[in-house]
C-alpha cells in the first residue's frame, strides 16, 4: 500500500562523521531510504544508535557528511536562511525532552503565536490569533485561557508535550519528526500523547517519521519499521513483517528486551 | 529573571556588598554636593599636614570676644605638650654628663628639673660622645621650655603704618579663652593634606567617583566586546570562530598589564584623559569574557529550545539574543561587576608606574597612590597620604567581590549554604 503514494522525504548513502583524527565517530554510517506521504515509519534502535542524528540531518538542523536528501522528489536546498525557512514549513519536529525544548524566558503564548506567523498569520487580529490559539490547546484538551501569560516551565512534563502538540497543530506541516515524544513521560501520559499525535496525522494527513527506542510502540503506531545499528540500518520493512518475523539477531534481541507483564523477562540477552 | 533578581536580595553576602557599594556611590555623589571645594586646589603651603581642625590664629587673637576659663589642668597642660616624657630623660642625661650627681635630679619634679637646666645648660659646651645632631636636639628643646613656667600672659603689638614702630595694642592672658564657632576661619582637614597641600579627604572622594567612573566605562567596553565576540564565534561557528580564536589566544598570551604599559606609553602624556585610559583597559580585559562566553554559547547551541527557534524560523540575531543572551546573562552580569573592579586596579596599577591619566585635572585613586610614593609619604609615616586610598580601593573591589559571591550562589544552588 505505502509504495503506491509518493516519495516525501527519501535519501541516499547519507553519512554523518563527527570529529577527526582518534576522537572520530562514524554517527550515521551511509543510510539509504525512503519515506511515503502519509505513512507512518518509525526508526527504532538503541542509545546511539544514530537515530537522533539522522533525525536532525532530516530536519536540516545539521548538515551531512556525505550523501544527499529529496524532498518531495526533488533535491533538498537549504543553503539559505529564506529556503529553511521555506523547508521548516514542511517539516517540524516534537523534541524527546519537554523539559529543555522551550526557551524558560519566552511565554506560551509566544511559542504559539511563532507558529500562527510561521503560517503566514502574522497580520490576522489579535481576537483571531486568540481563536486560533484556543482552537490548538484544545485540541490537545488544554485551556489556553489558563495558559496564557504562563511560563512553560510552570507545567507537567505531560501538558508541556502537549503544547508541542498543539504548536504542530498550528503548524500544520507535511512531515513530523516526532524524537522519542514520550520517553520523557510516564506511561499514562504516554498513551494520551501517542492518542493524540495519532488524532494529528488523521486530521492533518501528515507523514509521521516516529524515532524510538521502544519496538512494542513502534509496533502498536507505524505503517513500516526501520530498525537501526551502529548508525546503518539493519533491516526494514512494513510493521508486521519486522516485528513478527524479524530476521536479524538485533531486531529479535530488541524485541526481547521489553518487559512484559506476567511473563518472566529474559535478562541473559541485554 | 525576575525571580533570580529577587532571590539575590535574599542573599546576605549580596546584600552586604551592595549596600556598601550603594552607600560609596551615596557618598561619592552627595559630598560634593554639600562640599563644593575644588578637590584639586592648593590650599596648604607646606606637604603632608596630619589630620585635624584647623583654626585661624589671627581670627582667634581678634576674636570679637573672649571668655575666662579658670581650668587647674590648664598650666599641666600647656607644660606637657612642650615638655614630653622622653625630653624629660634626656634632659636627666644631660646633666648628669654635666657633673650633677644622678640623686639631686628628678625628672618629675618640673620646676627642680628646669631651674637645674637653666643653671647648668650651655650649648656650647662639649659633651664627650655626643653627635652634633644630638646636641641640636638638646638646642631645640631649650628653644622650646624658655618661659615655660611664666604665668604672664603675651601682648600684642601693631605696627604703626608710618614710623614703623611697635604699639601696644592688647594682652592675651593665659587664661583667655575664644569660641571657636565664633571664630570665622575654622577648617576641618578630617585626612590632612597631601604633598601638594589638597584636601585628602575630598580629593579622595573626588578620586573614587573618577576611578568609579573608568571602571564603569572599562568594563562597559570589554564586556561589550567580550560578549560580541563570544557569542559570535560560538553561535556562528566555522572561519568566524576561528578567527576569533585566534585574535583571542593572541591576547591571552600576551600579559595584560604589560600590552597596557605598552599602549598607554604609546598614547603620549596629553592625549591620557581617564575616558581614554578606560578605554585603553576595556580593550585589552576582554579576552576572559569572550572566552567563557563562546564556551558556554557552544553548549546552547545544541540545545532543544534553540533547534525549536530554528525549527520556527528565525533568524540567527533573534535567536543570539532570545534564546541565548538569557541563558548566559546571569554569567554575563557577574563578568560585568569583576570587570569593574579589575579595571579599576588596573587603573591604580598603570597609575603607580606613572602610565595614568594627565595629572592636572582630575584626581583617580592610582594618581593618589602615585604621589604618595613619589614623595616617599610611606618613608615619612604620613599614613593619611596612601591608607585611605588603599582602604577605599580594598572596599570598592571587595563590596563587588561580594555581590559576586552573592550571585554566584544565587545562580549556582549546589553553592548555596
Amino acid at each position: 500500500m505505502a509504495s503506491e503514494k509518493n516519495s516525501c522525504l527519501s535519501g541516499e548513502g547519507l553519512t554523518k562523521i563527527f570529529g577527526f583524527g582518534r576522537t572520530r565517530t562514524l554517527a550515521v554510517d551511509h543510510v539509504d531510504f525512503d519515506f511515503h506521504e502519509g505513512e507512518v515509519v518509525s526508526i527504532v534502535g538503541e542509545s546511539g544508535s544514530g537515530k537522533t542524528t539522522l533525525a536532525k540531518m532530516l530536519l536540516g538542523l545539521i548538515n551531512p557528511t556525505e550523501g544527499e536528501i529529496h524532498f518531495l522528489g526533488q533535491k533538498r536546498d537549504i543553503s539559505s536562511q529564506k529556503k529553511r525557512q521555506e523547508y521548516w514549513k514542511n517539516i517540524q519536529a516534537i523534541f524527546q525532552d519537554p523539559f529543555s525544548s522551550y526557551n524558560i524566558f519566552t511565554k506560551i503564548d509566544g511559542v504559539l503565536l511563532d507558529c500562527i506567523r510561521m503560517r503566514g498569520g502574522g497580520h490576522l487580529p489579535k481576537e483571531k490569533k486568540i481563536e486560533l490559539m484556543t482552537e490548538a490547546c484544545s485540541f490537545v484538551n488544554l485551556k489556553f485561557a489558563e495558559l496564557t501569560n504562563k511560563y512553560p516551565f510552570e507545567l507537567s512534563g505531560g501538558q508541556m508535550q502537549r503544547l508541542m502538540i498543539a504548536r504542530i497543530f498550528l503548524l500544520k506541516p507535511r512531515i513530523l519528526i516526532a524524537d522519542e515524544p514520550t520517553s520523557m513521560i510516564d506511561a499514562c501520559s504516554r498513551a494520551t500523547i501517542l492518542d493524540y499525535l495519532m488524532k494529528l496525522r488523521d486530521e492533518i494527513g501528515m507523514t509521521l517519521i516516529f524515532i524510538t527506542h521502544d519496538i512494542g510502540l513502534a509496533y502498536y503506531v507505524s505503517d513500516s519499521v526501520y530498525i537501526m545499528e551502529h548508525g546503518k540500518f539493519v533491516e526494514r520493512g512494513s510493521a508486521d513483517e519486522v516485528i513478527l518475523r524479524p530476521k536479524e539477531p538485533y531486531t529479535r534481541r530488541l524485541i526481547n528486551d521489553v518487559p512484559k507483564i506476567y511473563e518472566e523477562w529474559d535478562l541473559s540477552t541485554v | 529573571m525576575q525571580y533570580s533578581l529577587r532571590q539575590a536580595f535574599r542573599s546576605g553576602k549580596f546584600v552586604t556588598g551592595f549596600a556598601l557599594f550603594a552607600a560609596m556611590l551615596v557618598i561619592v555623589i552627595v559630598y560634593p554636593l554639600i562640599i563644593t571645594y575644588p578637590p584639586l586646589q592648593i590650599i596648604a603651603q607646606g606637604t603632608f599636614f596630619p589630620p585635624g581642625i584647623y583654626v585661624s590664629t589671627y581670627d582667634s587673637v581678634n576674636a570679637p570676644t573672649t571668655y575666662t576659663l579658670n581650668l587647674d589642668d590648664a598650666a599641666a597642660k600647656r607644660i606637657a605638650s612642650k615638655l614630653k616624657a622622653e625630653d624629660r630623660t634626656a634632659m636627666k642625661e644631660w646633666l648628669v654628663a654635666a657633673g650633677i650627681p644622678e640623686s639631686e635630679i628628678d625628672a618629675a619634679d618640673t620646676a627642680k628639673l628646669l631651674a637645674q637646666w637653666e643653671a647648668n645648660y650651655d650649648p656650647k659646651k662639649q659633651v664627650a660622645g655626643m653627635t652634633f645632631a644630638r646636641s641640636r636636639y638638646f638646642q631645640r628643646v631649650n628653644t622650646s621650655i624658655s618661659g615655660l613656667l611664666s604665668s604672664e600672659g603675651a601682648i600684642l603689638a601693631t605696627k604703626a603704618p608710618d614710623t614703623g614702630a611697635l604699639q601696644q595694642a592688647g594682652t592675651v592672658k593665659q587664661t583667655d579663652y575664644v569660641n571657636v564657632s565664633e571664630i570665622p576661619n575654622v577648617r576641618l582637614l578630617p585626612l590632612g593634606t597631601d604633598n601638594f597641600g589638597r584636601d585628602v579627604l575630598t580629593e579622595l572622594i573626588r578620586a573614587a567617583g573618577v576611578s568609579l567612573e573608568i571602571g564603569l566605562v572599562a568594563g562597559i567596553i570589554a564586556t561589550l566586546i567580550g560578549l560580541t565576540l563570544g557569542l559570535l564565534a560560538g553561535y556562528v561557528g566555522g572561519v568566524v570562530d576561528d578567527v576569533i580564536v585566534f585574535i583571542t589566544n593572541l591576547f591571552t598570551v600576551i600579559p595584560g598589564l604589560v600590552l597596557l604599559i605598552l599602549i598607554s606609553f604609546s598614547l603620549g602624556q596629553d592625549k591620557r584623559g581617564p575616558v581614554t585610559i578606560a578605554a585603553v583597559i576595556g580593550l585589552t580585559y576582554w579576552v576572559w569574557t569572550a572566552r567563557s562566553v563562546r564556551a558556554q554559547v557552544i553548549s546552547l547551541r545544541n540545545r532543544d529550545h534553540v533547534n525549536l527557534s530554528k525549527l520556527s524560523g528565525h533568524s540567527i540575531p533573534h535567536i543570539i539574543i532570545n534564546d541565548i543572551l538569557p541563558y548566559i546573562a546571569s554569567y554575563v552580569i557577574m563578568a560585568f561587576i569583576l570587570q569593574i573592579s579589575s579595571a579599576i586596579l588596573a587603573e591604580a596599577s598603570l597609575s603607580i608606574l606613572g602610565l595614568g591619566p594627565r595629572t592636572t585635572d582630575v584626581p583617580t585613586l592610582g594618581l593618589m597612590m602615585n604621589w604618595a610614593m613619589i614623595y616617599q609619604a610611606h618613608l615619612l609615616q604620613k599614613w593619611w597620604a596612601y591608607l585611605p586610598v588603599l582602604v577605599t580601593i580594598a572596599m570598592i573591589t571587595f563590596s563587588m567581590n561580594l555581590m559576586i559571591t552573592g550571585l554566584d550562589q544565587v545562580f549556582n544552588p549546589a553553592l548555596r549554604d
